[in-house]
């Protein structure tokens, strides 16, 4: 029952991953652009949160609906002002400026708020748990996240296939340069990507926040689980990232099981084993010459 | 009355590369302007100056008597402006009709709607569900004229219409000319067949090594000036 218990904690935290890793497999699916940053955005979400509830003794999730806006719009100007001038066939610009971008998210953060470890409280919802038959037990907030994170991939793909931005998103995506040919604004679709991207993001470190602790520095190993999500799930599919993401989770937990040292010695084992297999990823979107 | 669009002494080139010289040319309102030559004579530089993809390092382009040199590529569709480039370059992992739809979309309102663009070429609402990537080339081409026609332009640009085509493919995609100029749109043409561009051109004009070679009406041009413009002999 212990193994049934790690696998079902894996899958769980695994949403998270998946969730977090959306933002990133949704920029570098719409622009070829690796955000190296993209750790580091989803912990300036957790201090916004913190500031937030510290201020107004709003509920730690309620925060999201001023963060992930925030967020979005902090997206939408950084990809139009900043971040566009990197897009292009050579990925090196972009990985250097993201790269910088990093570092000065972290030490504003440092520098603000000190390297003290915090966390959010979200009262009795931390401990309260779901029994099920067996003995097993599965944290509200933990199914919560799922569930949360399993909602917005989902309408995050639903966006993309069907409607009429998401059709602009996936056309400027394939060409950048006849999206503008028809008439389309590819610098304004760009921005509109990165802001989707960074409130996912955003909604992904709140509830990171809520689960763990975080400080300053915790982005860039949250960059390397969400690295791996995409990598095991397919570069650019969204489904993909998810099932990547519950892999690695299920990796973490189940390697926990066996000896709690060895859980994220396990996960990224299991990283590097597809790597090797399957370099295309479990999932790959489509893509064409 | 002013032309429909005006190429002014327009220079433009990769890098340090000069790929137009002082290139001038005229389009007049339900016009056909075919523009021949060789490899790398400057003809797809010259679109691409059109639609904005590159900036001319001198001269002027302007539509209806507006300056649009400087303008953003997305904004002179807006004007009216655009184009079927070479090599098609539809989006790939699009359907056919999503393709469309993007386009008309982002374009202006006019005649060509889906329905229309369908009745113009059948064959294109057949393969309407299918992704762009598993079409022919023929099919292509013709789903590229649909898109470029839905943002409803006073002037489209046709680049290569032909290359890589079975000639009976290309017969069948100039046949729909004639109700694309009814529609009030003129055309600009760019053509490596140059007997095609002869055909439906009421003004040709002959670029060689990125400048004007030759310039005139089609009945007025003999084949061996056109020869000798193409080649440069």
């Amino acid at each position: 029952m212990t193994w049934v218990n790690a696998t079902l904690q894996g899958i769980l935290l695994g949403g998270l991953f998946g969730l977090f890793a959306a933002g990133l497999s949704l920029m570098f699916g719409v622009m070829r652009l690796v955000n190296l940053a993209h750790g580091d955005i989803a912990v300036l979400a957790a201090f916004c949160a913190s500031v937030i509830v510290t201020a107004t003794g709003a509920a730690p999730l309620l925060t999201l609906l001023a963060v992930a806006p925030v967020l979005a719009l902090f997206g939408y100007v950084l990809q139009r002002f900043l971040l566009d001038r990197t897009v292009g066939a050579d990925p090196l610009p972009s990985l250097l400026v993201t790269f910088g971008l990093a570092v000065i998210v972290q030490n504003v953060l440092l520098d603000v708020f000190s390297a003290d470890t915090r966390g959010l409280n979200v009262g009795g919802l931390a401990t309260a748990s779901l029994s099920l038959p067996g003995g097993l037990r599965l944290g509200w907030i933990s199914l919560l996240t799922f569930a949360v994170a399993v909602t917005i991939i989902g309408g995050l793909q639903v966006f993309l296939s069907s409607s009429p931005q998401g059709r602009v998103l996936r056309a400027t995506s394939d060409d950048p340069e006849v999206a503008r040919l028809v008439g389309l604004d590819s610098r304004h679709v760009y921005a509109t990507a990165t802001a989707l991207a960074f409130a996912t993001v955003a909604v992904a470190g709140v509830f990171l926040a809520a689960r763990t602790t975080f400080n300053p520095t915790s982005g860039s190993s949250l960059l390397i689980f969400a690295f791996e999500a995409v990598i095991i799930g397919g570069l650019g599919s969204l489904w993909g990232t998810l099932a990547g993401g519950v892999i690695l989770g299920i990796a973490q937990t189940v390697g926990s099981q066996v000896d709690p040292t060895l859980g994220i010695l396990v996960g990224h084992l299991v990283f590097l084993t597809v790597l090797a297999i399957r370099p295309q990823g479990l999932l790959p979107q489509v893509v064409t010459a | 009355m002013t032309a429909l669009l005006e190429v002014d002494r327009v220079s433009a080139g990769y890098g340090d590369v000069p790929a137009l010289i002082d290139v001038s040319l005229t389009l007049e309102h339900g016009a056909t302007v075919a523009v021949i030559g060789a490899n790398g004579a400057g003809k797809s530089t010259l679109l691409r100056a059109l639609t904005g993809l590159l900036t001319p390092t001198s001269g002027t382009i302007r539509l209806r008597g507006t300056d649009i040199t400087h303008v953003p590529t997305h904004r002179r569709v807006a004007a009216g402006i655009a184009m079927a480039p070479e090599g098609r370059r539809l989006f790939a992992n699009l359907t056919v009709e999503d393709n469309l739809r993007v386009a008309a979309r982002a374009g202006r309102p006019g005649p060509w709607t889906l329905p229309t663009v369908f009745a113009l070429f059948p064959l294109v609402e057949q393969r309407r569900d299918r992704r762009a990537l598993h079409l022919s080339g023929g099919e292509q081409q013709a789903v590229a004229i649909s898109r470029a026609l839905l943002a409803n332009p006073s002037v489209l640009l046709l680049d290569e219409v032909s290359l890589g085509l079975a000639p009976v493919v290309v017969h069948q995609l100039y046949q729909a000319l004639p109700q694309v100029l009814a529609a009030g749109t003129a055309v600009l043409l760019v053509e490596q067949d140059v007997r095609q561009a002869l055909d439906v051109a009421d003004h040709v004009h002959c670029l060689l090594e990125g400048r004007t070679a030759l310039t005139g009406r089609p009945a007025d041009l003999t084949r061996e000036a056109i020869a000798g413009a193409y080649f440069g002999l």
